[in-house]
């Protein structure tokens, strides 16, 4: 499994999320770093104090930007891509690179915010506890998580339906569909390249949750137009032995 | 002035009124993945990086524009000072929900620097630690070739570079913006 790598190759300049950092990055108080008169070691910050650490976490939390330019520089990231890339399989999986570590940062800026909503008030309606959702233990809560709150996050909406495989080869195997993802609104694919998909790159996102959450998967994504809906498409994430295994143990345990 | 308020008035009225919106950070985090991306491929060579974000933005101005002049249903501008006017006030506004203030103009009028007080490309960054990023790197050093991209789609070729970046530890974001000639009756270079 190549999860391991992937998590200790990100760069900490993919959008630090604050929580994400790690403490030991940041050792002084802001006061004692002002009080020693010769440059700190580490990064410098602006006397004025606009820094990732002095800014609320929940600043951006509805803040809204142009439709138009994700979709430039989500295009350009796919031409980018590209131009580097052996065949449609590579290109989906670099697309699914580049949506990983965001997954893993996104985890926490969701826990982190469903905490601190509900201790104030009410629950957010995907939810049927009474008490702040905890890091789910079992397969479904972590689905749930995706297909509710992690969608709205990102989309501003749940995702479309979630399902799981009927087949008994496969229990290992579920699906999110979204039946008209945002990012693939703006790109038109070459007829020679309809297996492509470049919501591989939300497929990307979902694998760093799940990684991130201690569920192994994979995660991909696959047109399934439909009708009524032309870009549908359907995320399939396919959970490592080990996490069915434990999902067992769990089961008897009679966690949920 | 009053004109400027007016293109002001412009930006807000299109923001609220014409503009699909998405979530912000979805755009940040998309930005900085692709930034994070660059850095891997080439390696920590944040001089190349720089060049590949302002081509990347280069790219995406010269279509971008159309956009613009769409949505914004913009007149030719009367002078330099009025496409300054313009950028900051309806192009930023309309696609970054800023309004970046224009300033130290030269004598000749042909520069002027944008001063960014909020940058939603930046949102959650921290540069990496490694002695170099903060004296290398311009993060949103794409915005510089959207500015190139888009200007030249409208004749006039501009120059625009960052010259400091509250992530570098400076206290503004300050990207600063030439003129350095209209063009006149060329066909538009190849899409690079």
């Amino acid at each position: 499994m190549s999860h391991p790598p992937r998590h200790s190759s990100m760069l900490s300049i993919s959008n630090n999320v604050q929580t994400a950092a790690t403490p030991s990055e940041k050792p002084l108080p802001p006061t004692q770093l002002q009080a020693t008169s010769q440059t700190p070691p580490g990064l410098r910050v602006p006397s004025n104090r606009k820094t990732i650490y002095d800014r609320h976490l929940n600043r951006t939390r509805n803040g809204e930007l142009s439709r138009a330019s994700f979709a430039f520089l989500f295009g350009e990231m796919v031409t980018y891509a590209q131009r580097r890339v052996t065949g449609i399989q590579d290109l989906e999986r670099r697309l699914n690179e580049q949506g990983y570590p965001l997954g893993l940062r996104l985890l926490d800026l969701l826990f982190y915010r469903t905490t601190s909503s509900t201790s104030s008030s009410a629950l957010s309606s995907s939810s049927t506890s009474a008490s702040p959702p905890n890091r789910p233990l079992r397969i479904l809560p972590l689905l749930h998580l995706i297909h509710g709150p992690l969608w709205r996050q990102l989309f501003n909406r749940s995702a479309d339906a979630l399902e799981h495989s009927i087949s008994p080869d496969t229990p290992n195997e579920y699906m999110i569909t979204d039946n008209d993802p945002l990012v693939n609104t703006y790109i038109s694919v070459p007829k020679e390249m309809n297996q492509l998909s470049c919501a591989a790159f939300v497929a990307g996102i979902i694998e760093g949750v799940c990684d991130g959450c201690g569920f192994e998967a994979k995660v991909s994504a696959h047109n399934q137009p439909s009708e009524l809906w032309p870009s549908r498409t359907i995320f399939l994430l396919r959970f490592g032995d080990s996490v069915m295994e434990r999902e067992k143990v769990l089961e008897r345990a009679g966690v949920k | 002035m009053s004109s400027s308020t007016k293109v002001s008035r412009i930006g807000e009225e299109l923001w609220k009124t014409k503009i699909d919106k998405v979530n912000a950070e979805l755009v940040t985090l998309t930005y900085g993945t692709i930034v994070a991306q660059l850095c891997q491929d080439y390696d920590g060579n944040y001089h190349d990086v720089n060049k590949q974000l302002e081509k990347m933005g280069y790219n995406i101005g010269m279509r971008l524009i159309e956009d613009f002049l769409a949505k914004s249903n913009a007149g030719r501008c009367a002078n330099f000072r009025e496409t300054a006017d313009m950028i900051s006030k309806v192009g930023f506004k309309i696609f970054l929900n800023v309004t970046p203030t224009v300033t130290n103009w030269t004598s000749d009028n042909n520069q002027f620097s944008l001063i960014f007080d909020e940058n939603p490309l930046a949102d959650f960054v921290e540069l990496p630690d490694d002695g170099r990023a903060q004296d290398e790197l311009w993060f949103s050093n794409i915005l510089c070739g959207v500015l190139r991209g888009s200007l030249e789609m409208v004749q006039m070729q501009i120059e625009a570079h960052f010259v400091s970046d509250v992530l570098r530890g400076d206290d503004t974001t300050e990207m600063r913006v030439s003129l350095v000639r209209y063009i006149e009756d060329e066909m538009p270079p190849e899409d690079d």
